[in-house]
C-alpha cells in the first residue's frame, strides 16, 4: 500500500503559478475558488491521494508548501 | 623619506590591513610599497584588475570591519567614483589617495590640481561629500594619512587624500610619529556572519522617497558635523598681510617661497593654506577678510578652489586669481612677480 | 505524521516580490535550505546583484552586502581576503555576471578566489523590464531586440561559464536547470558542492542555473518551464564543466 501523505499550503504566500499542479503525480492539488490577499486563486490540497512525495514542495517558488508523511 | 613611502608606512602604522589598487602613474610607488609591507605585517595586498574592481574590494574589506585603502591618479579616480558613491551611501570607512595628474582625459603625469571640483563635490553620483585632505609636506602627508583612517572610522565615511606627483616624489626628513590615541566606536555594522546575533544588511537601495529623503538628511547632518569639526588650515604671516595668498598642496609650497621673497622686499604678504579642502576652512578666510585688502588665489588649475574662496569672502574683499594648469609647476619667483604686479596695480 | 519538507529557517517568513513562477525564488529557497542543513548562517555572507535579486536581503536571514551592478566578485574578493574563514558567495544575474561584470567575474575566477558565484541565467534583463541580455537566445525578442536577437547585430549568446571553466583558478564549474523537480534537486547538490569546494579552499566555484522569467518571456509559468527545458537547455547544455576535486581524488 502506498505511503500516506499530507501537504499544507500557506495560501497567503501562493501566487498561483500552478507549478505544483504540473508536477503532482497524484492530482492532489487544485486551485482554490477563493482569492487570497494578493488576488490569486491559491493552490490547495485537492483530495486524499497525496503520497507525500514532496515534488510540489521542491518546485514551489514561494516555499509555501510543507509536506508530511506517515 | 619619500612621499609615497611615508604615505604607505603611515597607513600600515595606522592599522590599515587591506590595500587594493591598480597601477597608474604617478602613484605606482604606493602599491609597490604596500605590496612589500603588507606581506611583512600579515595584511592583504591585492592588485585588482581595474580601479573599479579595486575600490569595490575596498568596499568589501571595509564592510568586513578592516581598515582599507586604495590609491590612484586622476583617470583612475574617475573610475572609482561609482564605488565612492556607494561607500558614502553605505557609510563605509576607507582612505582613498588621489595623486592628481594633468587632465582632462589622459592628460599627462605632471603635478596638477585639476581634480579639486571632483574631490570636494563628492565626485560620484548622488547627494554626498567626503573629507578631502591636501598635505603640503612629507611629514604632513604622513600625519594626515594616519589621521584619515581615524576620521574615516569616526564619521563612517570614505576620506580622500589629494596630492600630486610632486608630493609623492619629494624626499624630506620626517619623524615617524606614533598613531594618535583615538577612541573608535564599536563597528556594529560590519558583516562577519550572523553568529549569535540577528542578520545584518549593508545596502543603499531605498525605494521609498520619504525614507530616502530621511537617509539624505541623516548624511547631511553628518556632513554638517564634519564641516564644524574638521576644517584644518595653516596661516603664514597673515597677521598684518595686506595681500593674502590662498593656495593648497604643492601650490602652497611655491606660494610660501613667494611670500618670503615678497616679505624680504618689504611687502606685507601672507598665505592661508587650506589643509582640508572639504570641509573648506571658510571661517578662517572670512575672518582674514576683515583685515586683508586683497586675496590672491593660486592654483595649478584654471581656477576651482577660487569658487570656494569667493563664496567664503562674500564679496567683502577683492579676490584675484593666478593659475598654471596642465602640469606646469611655476617657481616662487613667478608668483612673486604676480604679487608685485597686484601690489602696484591695487596700490597696496 | 513526520515532516518531509518544511520551509527553511534562514528564509525569512515573508512573501517575496518575485513574479509568479520566477526561478529566483526557487534558488533563494535552495540556498536557504543549504544554509540550514550545512549550519552556515553564522559564517556566510551574500553579495546579491543589481537586478531583481537586489532585494534578496529582504528574504535571506543571514548577512548580506549590496554591490553595484556587476561588481559582486570584486566586493566578494574584498570580503574573502579580509575574512578568509567566512563563506562568501555572489548571487548574480546574466547582465551582472556576463555583461557589466565580466571583468570582475573572470579575474576573480582566474585568481582562484575562494568564493562561490551563483549565476542565474534567464536570458533577459528582468528588473529593468525585459531588455536583451548577453545570454539572450538567437532570435529571442526582447524590448531592446524587438526583431529578435540577430547575430550580425547583437552578436552571440555569451557562454561565460564555459569561458570560466578554462581558467586554472576555477575549481568547480557547472550548469544546472530548474526545469523539473529532479533538476532542481541537482541544482541544490551543485550549490552544495560549490560551497564545499570553497570551504576546502580549492578555488573559485561557479554554478550557473538556467532559470525561467515568465513575465519577460511573456508566457505562463508552465510554458516558461517547458521553454527552459526544450529550448534554453539546447543552447546552454547542463552538466559539470570542471571539477578539480575529482581530479585530485583520482
Amino acid at each position: 500500500m502506498a505511503a500516506k501523505g499530507k501537504i499544507t499550503i500557506n495560501q497567503g504566500l501562493c501566487k498561483a503559478c500552478e507549478l505544483c499542479l504540473t508536477v503532482c503525480p497524484d492530482e492532489a492539488i487544485r486551485l482554490s475558488e477563493n482569492l487570497n490577499e494578493k488576488g490569486y486563486h491559491p493552490a490547495e490540497p485537492a483530495k486524499d491521494s497525496c503520497r507525500g512525495c514532496a515534488l510540489c514542495a521542491v518546485m514551489c517558488p514561494e516555499a509555501a508548501i510543507e509536506v508530511y508523511r506517515g | 623619506m619619500k612621499g609615497t613611502d611615508a604615505l604607505g608606512e603611515a597607513a600600515i602604522r595606522a592599522g590599515c590591513t587591506c590595500y587594493f589598487g591598480y597601477p597608474i602613474t604617478p602613484q605606482n610607488e604606493v602599491p609597490e610599497y604596500m605590496s612589500r609591507r603588507m606581506e611583512e605585517v600579515g595584511g592583504v595586498f591585492l592588485q585588482g584588475e581595474s580601479e573599479i574592481a579595486s575600490i569595490n574590494m575596498v568596499l568589501g574589506a571595509a564592510a568586513s570591519g578592516k581598515r582599507a585603502m586604495t590609491s590612484s591618479s586622476s583617470p583612475g579616480i574617475s573610475l572609482k567614483q561609482e564605488g565612492l558613491s556607494f561607500m558614502a551611501a553605505l557609510e563605509l570607512p576607507a582612505v582613498i589617495v588621489n595623486i592628481n595628474r594633468g587632465g582632462p582625459g589622459l592628460g599627462n603625469i605632471a603635478p596638477s590640481q585639476g581634480d579639486y571640483y571632483q574631490a570636494t563635490r563628492g565626485g560620484g553620483h548622488g547627494d554626498y561629500r567626503m573629507p578631502v585632505y591636501a598635505p603640503a609636506s612629507v611629514q604632513e602627508l604622513y600625519d594626515i594619512t594616519m589621521k584619515s583612517f581615524d576620521v574615516a572610522d569616526l564619521y563612517r565615511t570614505p576620506v580622500m587624500i589629494l596630492g600630486d606627483g610632486m608630493m609623492g616624489q619629494i624626499v624630506e626628513p620626517i619623524s615617524l610619529n606614533e598613531r594618535p590615541e583615538v577612541e573608535i566606536p564599536p563597528k556594529d555594522y560590519i558583516l562577519d556572519g550572523a553568529q549569535d546575533r540577528p542578520s545584518r544588511i549593508v545596502k543603499s537601495l531605498i525605494l521609498d522617497p520619504a525614507e530616502m529623503e530621511e537617509h539624505n538628511w541623516k548624511l547631511k547632518r553628518k556632513y554638517d558635523l564634519m564641516a564644524h569639526e574638521l576644517p584644518q588650515w595653516e596661516e603664514f604671516m597673515t597677521d598684518d598681510a595686506k595681500l593674502t595668498i590662498i593656495a593648497y598642496g604643492t601650490a602652497a609650497r611655491i606660494a610660501k617661497g613667494a611670500v618670503k621673497r615678497a616679505r624680504s622686499e618689504g611687502l606685507k604678504v601672507g598665505l592661508l593654506r587650506p589643509i582640508t579642502l572639504w570641509p573648506f576652512p571658510e571661517e578662517a578666510i572670512r575672518s582674514l577678510a576683515k583685515k586683508t585688502k586683497l586675496f590672491l588665489v593660486f592654483e595649478m588649475s584654471t581656477g576651482q578652489m577660487l569658487d570656494d574662496v569667493r563664496l567664503a569672502i562674500e564679496g567683502r574683499v577683492p579676490c584675484e586669481f593666478y593659475g598654471r594648469p596642465g602640469g606646469v609647476v611655476p617657481i616662487p619667483q613667478e608668483i612673486a612677480r604676480i604679487i608685485e604686479r597686484y601690489w602696484l596695480q591695487k596700490e597696496l | 505524521m513526520k515532516a518531509i519538507y518544511t520551509r527553511p529557517k534562514s528564509l525569512k517568513p515573508v512573501s517575496n516580490h518575485y513574479c509568479p513562477g520566477c526561478g529566483h525564488s526557487i534558488i533563494h529557497r535552495l540556498v536557504c535550505e543549504l544554509v540550514d542543513e550545512m549550519d552556515m548562517r553564522g559564517r556566510i555572507i551574500c553579495i546579491p546583484p543589481a537586478g531583481c535579486a537586489v532585494l534578496a536581503y529582504n528574504y535571506f536571514d543571514f548577512d548580506v552586502c549590496e554591490s553595484a551592478h556587476g561588481r559582486g566578485c570584486a566586493v566578494a574578493t574584498g570580503f574573502k581576503r579580509a575574512q578568509p574563514d567566512r563563506i562568501i558567495f555572489t548571487y548574480q544575474g546574466d547582465g551582472d555576471m556576463a555583461a557589466i561584470g565580466t571583468a570582475e567575474t573572470l579575474h576573480a575566477a582566474n585568481r582562484g578566489e575562494k568564493i562561490t558565484s551563483i549565476f542565474v541565467n534567464n536570458a533577459v534583463y528582468g528588473m529593468t523590464g525585459g531588455q536583451m541580455a548577453p545570454t539572450t537566445m538567437i532570435g529571442q525578442k526582447t524590448t531592446t531586440s524587438p526583431y529578435g536577437r540577430r547575430t550580425e547585430v547583437e552578436g552571440y549568446p555569451l557562454k561565460i561559464t564555459e569561458l570560466i571553466a578554462t581558467l586554472p583558478g576555477a575549481a568547480y564549474v557547472t550548469r544546472t536547470s530548474l526545469a523539473t523537480p529532479a533538476k532542481i534537486r541537482e541544482t541544490k547538490k551543485a550549490i552544495k558542492k560549490a560551497f564545499e569546494v570553497q570551504m576546502a579552499g580549492t578555488g573559485y566555484s561557479l554554478v550557473e542555473v538556467l532559470s525561467p522569467c515568465p513575465t519577460n518571456w511573456k508566457v505562463s509559468p508552465r510554458e516558461a518551464f517547458v521553454y527552459l527545458e526544450e529550448t534554453m537547455e539546447k543552447e546552454y547544455p547542463i552538466g559539470v564543466m570542471k571539477d578539480n576535486t575529482t581530479k585530485k581524488d583520482k
